[in-house]
């Protein structure tokens, strides 16, 4: 780019977490009427990059500089991004559904005069920015009744009534239907047209290679390079995504997965809020006694869907038939799954996993005192079997009787893992089991994995880092949009080919 | 009560410490310990208040008029025993006050075919008014809050067109007996040696199952305090009773009800999944725990206590007003709260709402002792319940 001033320029930039360098000195600009894409892995910093742009991060807490037009910019929160033109669409939706589409747009800016709102002049001009945006809505609509993949589009029609000129948008297709997503394309052609800067951060390749001018690419908090998009294809922008040697943080194995302990055949599983919207779509699988089956995938890609659904927690509509030991068996509840001898340790340990402010061992012999049906509790057999769980799984704690959230995130997620394994399942999902925690602590769940199926359980592990789901399954199903795109023994899967179909190209093996 | 003393932690230490100048304490073992000091504080002060000549030292922990503190608290205890079980599942249940006075108000309407169908009714109306608005909550999805505040006027209408706006005088004199008489002191001193067997039997089998699990057993002074001491405060209390004419027959039952209370909430795997459910509702279902067949219980359970509590507070007061019972369902919460219980659910102990009824039943018997006036009372019993509250929340603050 020439020596015209950039629209927005970021330089140097560093952000240092308790224990994690987010962001090494990553360097990024964006020119006006320019669709300037970032891809990278999950975790590669693209997002903590972005909050540093929005100031959800404020200056002083993170290294470099951020000029705009030119001009160095010291935003102190939100708000002082917002007045310099910055707009980020979140992937998470910050409208509020009771509130009409007009109310959502203007939500804290409302025009008014003495004081009062001037409810005419905000409708109109909301229902004006709606034509602009070629979107055929009803201001007065209460955003509740729209579709998730509608609601984003207001969500972007409300950055815009900001009159940004930079806007940002975060895995803005992830929630739309193909139909709006072409309608969101169309918006983005238009005000790239009209000057607005725009920086698309997408898992999805094909999308960023028909929108983006430039692309850069992300890994491990260092910008890797920016390229004009023309000089770039799809394979070499996942070499890139991926570039990073496997090292010795994964223990090595040798297994011998035995006979098929469970099977799903044509598992789908349908959106609870959005009805018709498919997140999963005729997945069939199996594993094996002693074997791992990797399960990987981009964000939004189903696999978490695909575990909910067949454990019978999944709140919209899903159907699928399920085999344990070849029998056909029936699951309506979490109980029936556990029943059969499924463990699932669910994703989001915090939302999902635990009981926060109950004890380590009312924690771990839940699922059991669940699965048995009995009535009484006898307290000293629980606590035995807490205080065992403890030391297999080197929990490190005071005692079982502490309150789960006063431990560290490794030690929780065992917490949560032990609670599974006293129910004595054949079979067991881990979704995510190392988000959000140190490396020893990683270190420590992959050995237990090792030793869970060399002791001969079956295992689904679900994970969106890449490096692992290579290093510890046998087997690895690539799920994009809800369907298989790919299946890979472990000596066929490679990160390219994992990522090629992660990113939507079927296999060509 | 030691069944209950704490329901979560069998004695273990807690992580969540408070600094007392070079003493490190438990968060949860000090609350507990600052709501007996401040029962206890408030006791002193009654007793000093209340001397007089008839009384040198005090009328207030008199054996005449504490047994009547008892009596008016054994009908709110047995409402807060019920009350602590919906809360702890994170709901709330509104409409007790207006139960009581329908269930009493049935009870009372019934007394002609015998005591047993006068009392079952009571027990079966509040049992079903609890199942139809728990499975209203758990099935209908009707936030908790809504279906016992409909419950709370729909009831009272209820009762009021059934009675015909009149009062009914409880004729049967057992039925009037279980809201006033008192134990025979033998019999009362026999009750308190069965206690006492019961606490040691309890410790010795403690023992024993920490042994059979290779768990490191208590020390000799331990296990003997655990038994001296709940021994001595059983026979003094019964001793101070006796003095008056025996342990009131209300009390008995409270004590009863809250064994059972405090049973169910530590060693059912019902109380258990209700202390899950309160916690993390989306944790429980994904352990396999069906979320509303336990909040159906929970409100059946309550419903089943209330028809209790309306028996008793029938027959202490000898007839059933259509107006009985009223704001009874805020005493209860807040015997609750004041005992430590979570309104987010997940915590909360029978022992805790016990100390909370005791400390609203104290303040509300020493002030009308006092004369203090109507108005003054409500004013001082709103704010001591905001004051624990806020206590609360600033400990776990720190903590």
């Amino acid at each position: 780019m020439t020596a015209m001033t950039a629209l927005l320029e970021m330089r140097e930039i560093s952000k240092t977490f308790p224990g994690v360098r987010a962001l090494d000195h990553v360097s990024f600009d964006l020119q006006r009427g320019e669709i300037h894409a970032l891809v990278g892995e999950n975790g590669a910093g693209k997002s903590t990059l972005m909050k540093v742009l929005a100031a959800v991060y404020p200056a002083g807490t993170y290294g470099g500089e951020i000029l705009v037009g030119g001009k160095t910019m010291r935003f102190s929160g939100i708000r002082d991004a917002e007045a310099a033109g910055i707009a980020v669409v979140h992937q998470e939706l910050s409208l509020v559904g009771e509130m009409s589409i007009g109310e959502n747009i203007y939500l804290g800016r409302e025009p008014k005069r003495f004081g009062m709102i001037e409810w005419e002049a905000l409708f109109s001009s909301a229902q004006r920015l709606l034509g602009e945006l070629h979107l055929d809505l009803d201001a007065h609509t209460p955003v509740g009744h729209l579709g998730i993949g509608q609601q984003h589009l207001v969500e972007i029609a409300k950055a815009l009534a900001r009159d940004a000129g930079i806007l940002i948008l975060d895995e803005p297709t992830a929630a739309l239907t193909e139909s709006e997503a072409e309608i969101l394309f169309a918006i983005l052609e238009r005000l790239r047209k009209k000057g607005v800067g725009i920086v698309y951060i997408s898992h999805k390749l094909g999308e960023v290679f028909r929108l983006a001018d430039r692309i850069t690419v992300l890994r491990d908090g260092r910008t890797v390079s920016t390229d004009p998009a023309g000089a770039l294809d799809t394979a070499r922008v996942i070499a890139r995504m991926v570039g990073r040697e496997v090292t010795d943080l994964f223990p090595t194995a040798v297994r011998h997965p035995d006979n098929v302990v469970f099977e799903a055949r044509n598992v789908t599983v349908e959106d609870a809020n959005v009805p018709g919207k498919i997140l999963v779509r005729n997945v069939s699988f199996s594993v094996r006694r002693g074997e791992v089956l990797g399960v990987a995938g981009l964000v939004g890609a189903g696999r978490s869907e695909l575990l909910m659904g067949i454990f019978g927690a999944h709140g919209g509509p899903h159907r699928g038939e399920f085999f344990v030991d070849g029998e056909r068996i029936d699951i309506r509840h979490p109980h029936d799954a556990i029943a059969h001898g499924i463990g699932f340790v669910t994703e989001d340990r915090k939302k999902f996993g635990l009981l926060l402010d109950q004890s380590l061992v009312t924690n771990m012999t839940l699922a059991t005192l669940a699965l048995m049906g009995k009535l009484l509790v006898h307290v000293d057999a629980e606590t035995a079997a807490g205080e065992r769980s403890m030391r297999d799984l080197r929990i490190k704690a005071p005692s079982v009787f502490v309150d789960a959230m006063t431990l560290s995130g490794g030690n929780q997620q065992k917490v949560v893992l032990a609670k599974w394994l006293l129910t004595n399942p054949k079979v067991l999902f881990l979704d995510e089991p190392t988000r959000g925690i140190d490396v020893g602590a990683k270190q420590e769940i992959y050995l237990q994995i090792n030793r869970l199926a060399e002791e001969g359980l079956a295992i689904v592990l679900v994970s969106s880092e890449l490096p692992e789901v290579l290093a510890l399954s046998d087997r690895v199903m690539v799920l994009h949009e809800g369907r298989v795109t790919g299946e890979f023994t472990r000596s066929e899967a490679t990160a390219e080919k994992v990522m090629a179909c992660a990113t939507g190209q079927t296999r060509a093996a | 009560m030691r069944n209950g003393t704490d329901a979560r932690g069998v004695n273990g230490d807690d992580l969540e410490k408070a600094k007392i100048g070079r003493w490190s304490i438990s968060f949860t073992a000090l609350r507990a310990y600052t709501m007996v000091i401040a029962m206890i504080a408030i006791w002193i002060f009654f007793q000093v208040k209340t001397v007089s000549d008839i009384y040198p030292y005090g009328l207030f922990l008199h054996p005449l008029n504490f047994a009547n503190l008892l009596k008016q608290m054994a009908v709110t205890g047995v409402l807060a025993v019920g009350m602590l079980m919906v809360i702890v599942a994170r709901q709330i249940d509104l409409s007790v006050g207006s139960m009581v006075g329908l269930a009493g108000g049935i009870a009372a309407m019934t007394q002609d075919h015998g005591l047993v169908v006068a009392l079952g009714s009571a027990v079966v109306v509040g049992t079903a008014i609890g199942a139809l608005q728990g499975s209203l909550v758990a099935w209908g999805n009707i936030p908790a809050f809504i279906v016992t505040l409909g419950g709370l006027l729909a009831w009272r209408g209820v009762i009021l067109y059934l009675s015909r706006g009149e009062t009914i005088p409880i004729r049967l004199p057992v039925f009037r007996s279980l809201g006033v008489a008192l134990v025979q002191p033998a019999v009362g001193f026999i009750l308190a040696g069965v206690a006492v067997a019961a606490v040691i039997w309890t410790t010795w089998r403690r023992n024993a199952a920490r042994k059979r699990h290779n768990l490191p057993p208590s020390s000799a002074l331990v296990t003997v305090a655990r038994i001296v001491i709940p021994s001595i405060l059983i026979f003094a209390f019964v001793y101070h009773m006796n003095r008056q004419g025996g342990v009131p027959l209300p009390v008995l039952i409270l004590v009863f009800v809250a064994l059972i209370g405090a049973f169910v909430m530590r060693s059912t795997t019902f109380g258990r999944y209700l202390y899950a459910i309160g916690s993390n509702p989306e944790a429980a279902r994904l352990s396999g725990i069906s979320i509303t067949r336990h909040i159906l219980g929970a409100f059946a359970f309550l419903g089943a206590l209330v028809g209790v509590a309306a028996i008793l507070h029938t027959g202490r007061v000898g007839s059933a007003s259509p107006d009985a019972g009223s704001l009874m369902e805020l005493d209860a919460i807040a015997a609750c709260v004041i005992g430590g219980t979570s309104l987010m659910g997940g915590r909360g102990t029978v022992a805790g709402a016990l100390l909370g009824a005791l400390i609203m039943a104290s303040l509300d018997n020493g002030m009308s002792l006092l004369s203090v006036e109507n108005a003054t009372q409500y004013i001082i019993k709103g704010a001591v319940l905001v004051a624990a509250v806020g206590f609360d929340m600033a400990g776990r603050r720190k903590g």
